[in-house]
């Protein structure tokens, strides 16, 4: 009996084995189906670095779900390629952009700055010319005649017209076309009036306009003539250059941009690899140096003080309120705690209006008390007061409950031995106290300072940067920190947006966190902790 | 601290010179508590204003009412109630999946041993460690393209927000969640497999019962997180109906701030009340989690 059960038992486990790989596989096969098509169409649309990021994706997957070997990193999967697409890609691209020119006049790729400069065309003085009459219609729109001298007739309609086409056959009855007179032009049409010689060269639009298409434009060059208009900039693709057909002046690709010998240059340039250009504007480029060493200055300052101001508040209300037995020791911690549970950029937006330069109430109580109102946003030192008073009441508690936290772990008995020795007071504070407290919470103040060095959200939403720095080539302002002043230039771009420049700043704060994590990764000996569970 | 305790064991005089002590203690406590509280009073008052502008704001307003909050009721131009469902849709989804990921990863991560293990832990934190809005350019560039594709993971889109949230889903977290798991011990999940139990079965039935805890910490730092998230909303999110509350609530201040300033407070003091009943209820287990390495933001 029992060995049939067993042999039951294992049967099942075998069909259900299989089964759930073929689920898998099955699954798999979908997924894969559905990423491939989608990897497609971005190939498709030329987005080429997304479609690689995909594809290392799909490969990924479909190995990891495969391979036995790989069983482990099935649990993950998901999380991987969530990570892959969304953080290490953009550091990736990131990177590669701090190195191009990506901005403001270089926002196409080469293929589509060439297209374009390639429609751009001139009426040339010889070349083919036409025989024209015009005909104008009540609401000014205007129809063109012409005849090769071959003796083909063609009507014109005008260039920026709303008809798919544009340029005509002339067969008397179709589109209102009436008789042909003896030249093969017609005679009325409907809805037109056909324009005599004086009429016609008295029109001020008449030289203005283009007919027909972009692949055949017309325009009127003098009363008898009529030429087609030939492209201005003619593409050599063995040398990579453009020659203008009017000055002869030819341009040479640098940088992005299609310039000539006399540094003149051609609309629009394109995205390029432009070296460590970026990264020496930071220091040769006067209007971006000027602001760029105020920020980055402030940007210490600020972090530091942060850390600081709110690491001792945290400390000495630890320290006054520590005592088990304080009365109220619970309500007032629950107090005092407040600032850290309502969602910070609520409270900025609130101290935003209690700081009102004008009627805000601290301002308002003050005039009244000293007769005094700081300038909170417009004088620089005031509004970096400011943002650091926000900082202080938006990070105290956090530092609050962490050395809280960390006093009670310092054993009593090294107080003890202290006292023997004599020592008092502040003595113990400095010798003891703060020494281990330094060493407990030194990864937590670190990871503070990298918070704060990047703190947005405080910066942008409560002052905007503000007040501006004059003379500053882009929006910059005395209490912008380097992040700030990153994300003006790449998406506030009042004067251009310039993301070549914006990434350069972000890898330069990209290779300072990692510094600085680092260093609070040793301090706290994770890399240690890990291989100790191997 | 605890010589303070010893003190107590002292004669007379010692007592009288530590309820000086309190006393002093305590009127400093007024002053801190004074500062930390005011912008939540000023707020509330400010919410009950009928007047609701920023010049007639007072700390006790004259005939309060609740006329604010009935503003934000089918206000066109300010539609709160909208962001608010926004922020809790995208919130509650982007918490519920990154709970999945980092639990299965992390359990991969303390139960099974493979090359790469610990050289792939170290890398998934030094990548967090990089805010995201430094590579927002490349964020912004992923959703247009996937856009022109299928317009419903686009930019603009909640969906679209969603995915790019589950970026960050693995990190800190991972650590947390591996650390927790490494203190159940293994001889659990052996004496299962030798019944026959799967991966997966010891996993659901065996392991995910026991991190009730740490499941709790992680799901609300990670809805804290999200639901307090300003600039990739700000940057993905274009149209008004969209937006999370976050940003609906900086973007409508930074019109006709100190006119709107009524409703602003009441909009604010509803966003504010789910997080804020979090912190207070579940106090001791969010400072246990956040001391571990996390820093509010």
């Amino acid at each position: 009996m029992d060995s049939s059960r067993e042999r039951l038992q294992k049967t099942a486990k075998k069909v259900h084995f299989e089964l759930s790989t073929i689920l898998r596989i099955a699954l798999l096969v979908v997924v894969d189906i559905g990423l491939i098509w989608f990897i497609t169409q971005l190939m498709i649309n030329g987005f080429y670095d997304v479609a690689v990021v995909l594809i290392i994706i799909v490969v990924f997957n479909t190995y990891v779900f495969l391979a036995p070997k790989a069983y482990p990193l099935r649990w993950m999967a998901v999380g991987l390629s969530a990570l892959l697409l969304f953080a290490i890609f953009p550091i990736i691209y990131t990177t590669y952009v701090a190195f191009t020119n990506y901005g403001d006049g270089h926002l196409l790729t080469r293929v589509q700055a060439v297209e374009q400069i390639q429609r751009e065309l001139y009426l040339p003085e010889e070349g083919r010319a036409f025989e024209w009459i015009a005909f104008r219609s009540d609401a000014g729109e205007y129809l063109l005649w012409i005849k090769d001298s071959e003796g083909n007739t063609f009507l014109v309609r005008e260039t920026d017209a709303d008809y798919d086409e544009r340029i005509l056959e002339v067969i008397p009855g179709e589109f209102g076309i009436g008789e042909l007179d003896e030249g093969g032009a017609p005679v009325t049409i409907e809805g037109f009036t056909r324009l005599n010689r004086i009429l016609a060269t008295t029109d001020p639009n008449l030289t203005r306009i283009k007919f027909g298409d972009p692949e055949k434009t017309i325009q009127v060059r003098s009363p008898s003539e009529a030429a087609e208009l030939l492209p201005r900039y003619l593409y050599d693709e063995e040398n990579d250059t453009f020659t203008d057909q009017i000055t002869g002046i030819v341009y040479f690709e640098r940088q992005g941009t299609f310039t000539s010998q006399q540094g003149r240059t051609l609309t629009p340039g394109f995205r390029a690899t432009v070296g460590f250009e970026n990264f020496e504007n930071f220091l040769t480029n006067p209007a971006l140096r000027g602001p760029l060493a105020i920020i980055l200055t402030w940007n210490f300052a600020f972090a530091f003080l942060s850390v600081f101001l709110t690491f001792a508040l945290g400390l000495a209300i630890s320290i006054l309120y520590g005592d088990p037995n304080f009365p109220g020791k619970k309500i007032l911690r629950s107090l005092l705690i407040i600032p850290y549970t309502i969602p910070s950029l609520i409270t900025i937006l609130i101290w935003r209006g209690i700081l009102n330069e004008n009627i805000g109430i601290v301002n308002a109580v003050l005039r009244n008390l000293i007769n005094y109102a700081p300038a909170w946003t417009t004088n620089q030192w005031w509004a970096k007061a400011a943002v650091l008073i926000v900082n202080l009441w938006l990070g105290y508690p956090y530092f609050m409950l962490v050395t809280s936290g960390a006093l009670q772990s310092i054993p009593s008995d090294i107080y003890e031995a202290a006292e023997v020795d004599g020592a008092r007071g502040w003595n113990k504070f400095w010798n003891i106290t703060l020494p281990l407290l330094l060493v407990a919470v030194g990864p937590l103040l670190i990871a503070s300072f990298i918070f704060n060095f990047n703190n947005f959200n405080l910066i942008y939403v409560f002052i905007q940067g503000g007040p501006p720095i004059p003379g500053a080539s882009t929006r910059a302002g005395y209490t912008d920190i380097l992040i700030s002043y990153v994300y003006n230039l790449a998406f506030e771009g009042g004067r251009g947006v310039n993301y070549g420049f914006a990434s350069a700043i972000s890898i330069v704060i990209f290779i300072f966190i990692a510094l600085m994590a680092l260093a609070q990764f040793k301090f706290t000996n994770m890399w240690e902790e890990v291989s100790e569970n191997v | 601290m605890s010589e303070l305790a010893k003190k107590t064991k002292k004669p007379r005089s010692m007592t009288q010179q530590r309820r000086l002590g309190i006393i002093i203690r305590w009127v400093i406590a007024v002053f801190l508590i004074f500062f930390s509280v005011f912008p939540l009073l000023w707020i509330i008052s400010a919410s009950l204003n009928p007047t609701g502008t920023l010049a007639t704001a007072r700390l006790i307003p004259q005939n309060p009412g609740f006329k604010n909050f009935q503003d934000l009721v089918g206000n066109p131009t300010f539609p709160f109630f909208r962001w608010f469902w926004n922020s809790v849709k995208i919130t509650t989804i982007t918490t519920i999946l990154t709970l999945s990921l980092t639990t299965m990863a992390a359990y991969a991560f303390s139960r099974f041993r493979f090359s790469g293990r610990t050289t792939m832990l170290k890398a998934i934190l030094l990548i967090q460690v990089f805010p995201n809005l430094l590579s927002i350019v490349a964020l912004f560039l992923i959703l247009t393209q996937f856009g022109t594709i299928i317009p419903r993971i686009g930019l603009n889109t909640h969906l679209g927000l969603i995915i790019v949230y589950l970026g960050g889903a693995m990190g800190m977290n991972i650590w947390l969640m591996k650390g927790y798991m490494d203190t159940i011990p293994r001889d659990i999940d052996e004496s299962a497999h030798v019944d026959g139990a799967s991966d997966w079965q010891i996993f659901w039935k065996l392991i995910l019962p026991l991190l009730r805890p740490i499941l709790v910490v992680i799901g609300i730092l990670s809805f804290i997180g999200t639901y307090g998230d300003f600039i990739v909303a700000r940057t993905l999110l274009k149209t008004t109906e969209l937006y999370t509350i976050m940003v609906g609530l900086q973007i409508y201040t930074s019109g006709m701030f100190s006119q709107k300033w009524g409703i602003f407070a009441a909009g604010a003091l509803i966003s504010a009340l789910p997080i804020m009943v979090i912190y207070l209820v579940l106090q001791d287990q969010i400072v246990g989690g956040l001391t571990q390495g996390a820093v509010k933001g």
